[in-house]
């Protein structure tokens, strides 16, 4: 296998810096999303609409794509020009990269989070503001852990395709991820069984224990529900 | 100088697009008043007790609380809340909270109580309501009388001087209503002001200094109960009593 383990590690540590920053980003645009949706304002909601619409119809690789070699370009271009940036700046392309994917993730983490806040009983925030609770306490304590714990397996998915999709990250910049390190080994090696499936072993790994994590959060998130 | 009036409701109208649902309602309940609130299904009962906490917005007229004008502004809805409990037909306890979590969360995060003092206050609540021993489990472990029990005593805990109730031993099987009305008829005599919707009428009877009847968003007629369910005025208030005492 010569020096390719090391090479493997590192890509495993790409692969989850790229999954996990993505995902977060995800999260903050899956909030900001279905807030949007949710809003009394009908442009507001017009916004959130168009937004979940057009980035679950196109393919991901098409939007990553878009996202780099146009808006990419035409931010830093539009910041050169009113002298924000030096003219040769370009966006870093892990930066771009992980907010590309965390837009993408956004879209499907809005629907999740909506159904979810639709899911609540109208009692629960009437109890919470027949109590005085403030709009913090009440997302945080009351209302948020509820959304939670129906969004949390449909999160959960999410995650799991996050860490597929940061694969896509090779064809936009020189990032050595997993499988990036897994063909280039395979092509110089010729031993294809060997490297794609060490690739596999990889994302297995990432998600069995992902999955492990998942299961017991989703155990934590049922507190005080079908206890009998 | 003496102390206002806990409710004035003066010419209060609220409707839900073209569906008008309280015509000028007025109202007044003193300090320590006990009103009992009844009438038909869709006659308005939980929009006009919802409009005293701010729970429902009303179009025209003017609502005080405890002397403290209920305003669109944040601030006078922060205050009338601190004053104001209530109790929903369906408990809406928060099902992934504790009994004790449930009780110490608002004086905790509203008032800024210290845990200690907060859980010390909802087992003494607790206590009253008489479900001491229920402060670990969750809700779904509960009977739903007991849950509503624990819903009263999470009112209670934020200590306020006016408490609205909404139906709130109609979700509960037969052989529950008693403990949770046993309840309300000992908070009665704390000297608590109240106003309950329900159409338990010996709880009225027992308790209530007065009865409201409403029907079609309006206020139909008001009196002691005894008077009241003696000698309806109004053929709406006839009907409406033949056709409660029918059903039990
Ligand atoms: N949030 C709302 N949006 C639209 N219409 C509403 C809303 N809340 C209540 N209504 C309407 O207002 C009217 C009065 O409702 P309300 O709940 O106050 O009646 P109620 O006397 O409490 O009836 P019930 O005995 O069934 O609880 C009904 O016609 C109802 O359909
Ligand atoms: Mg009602």
């Amino acid at each position: 296998m010569g020096g390719y383990g090391s090479q493997f590690a590192a890509g495993i540590l790409l692969t989850l810096e790229i999954s996990v920053c993505s995902y977060l980003i995800g999260l903050i645009f899956g909030v900001l999303g279905a807030s949007a949706k949710l809003s009394p304002w009908k442009a507001l909601r017009l916004l959130g609409n168009l937004y979940t619409i057009i980035v679950r119809a196109l393919p991901e690789l098409l939007l990553l794509l878009i996202a780099f070699y146009v808006l990419a370009g035409a931010i830093s271009g539009l910041a050169a020009s009113i002298g924000l940036v030096k003219s040769d700046f370009a966006f870093n392309p892990f930066l771009v990269a992980v907010i590309a994917l965390g837009f993408i993730q956004g879209a499907y983490v809005t629907e999740i989070l909506r159904a979810g806040v639709l899911a609540l009983p109208k009692g629960q925030s009437d109890a919470a503001l027949a109590l005085g609770l403030s709009f913090p306490v009440r997302w945080g304590r009351v209302l948020g852990p509820q959304v939670m714990r129906h969004a949390l397996p449909a999160l959960g998915n999410v995650w799991l395709n996050a860490t597929k999709d940061s694969s896509l990250i090779s064809i936009v910049g020189a990032f050595a991820d997993v499988l990036k390190v897994s063909s280039l080994a395979a092509a110089a090696t010729k031993d294809y069984i060997l490297f794609y499936a060490l690739a596999a072993l990889c994302f297995l790994l990432i998600s069995v224990v992902s999955m492990a994590i998942l299961n017991a959060l989703h155990i934590r998130s049922r507190r005080g529900l079908h206890i009998a | 100088m003496a102390a206002p009036p806990a409710v004035i409701m003066d010419g209060v109208n609220t409707s839900f697009g073209t569906n008008h649902v309280l015509r000028n309602v007025s109202l007044n309940v003193g300090q320590g008043e006990r009103v009992v609130i009844c009438g038909p299904s869709g006659s308005g009962k939980s929009t006009m007790i919802r409009c005293i906490n701010g729970l429902e917005r009303y179009q025209c007229g003017r609502i005080t609380v405890d002397g403290i004008a209920l305003t669109r502004d944040a601030a006078s809805l922060k205050r009338i809340r601190r004053d104001v409990g209530m109790v929903f037909q369906s408990f809406n306890l928060f099902p992934h909270l504790t009994v004790l979590q449930n009780c110490v969360l608002a004086p905790m995060s509203v008032k800024g109580m210290k845990r200690a003092e907060a859980e010390a206050l909802a087992m003494e609540f607790l206590g009253r309501v008489k479900i001491p021993e229920q402060a670990g489990k969750y809700p779904s472990q509960l009977s739903g009388g007991q849950q509503q029990r624990v819903a009263i005593a999470r009112a209670l805990c934020m200590q306020p001087r006016i408490m609205l109730f909404d139906e709130p031993t109609s979700a509960l099987d037969p052989e529950m209503v008693r403990e949770v009305l046993d309840t309300m008829v000992e908070l009665a005599g704390s000297g608590m002001t109240m106003l309950c919707v329900t159409h338990e009428m010996g709880f009225a009877r027992q308790v209530a200094d007065r009865v409201i009847f409403m029907d079609g968003g309006e206020i139909v007629e008001e009196g002691a109960p005894d008077s009241l369910f003696a000698a309806p005025k109004t053929e709406r208030l006839q009907r409406f009593l033949a056709q409660i005492l029918r059903s039990h």
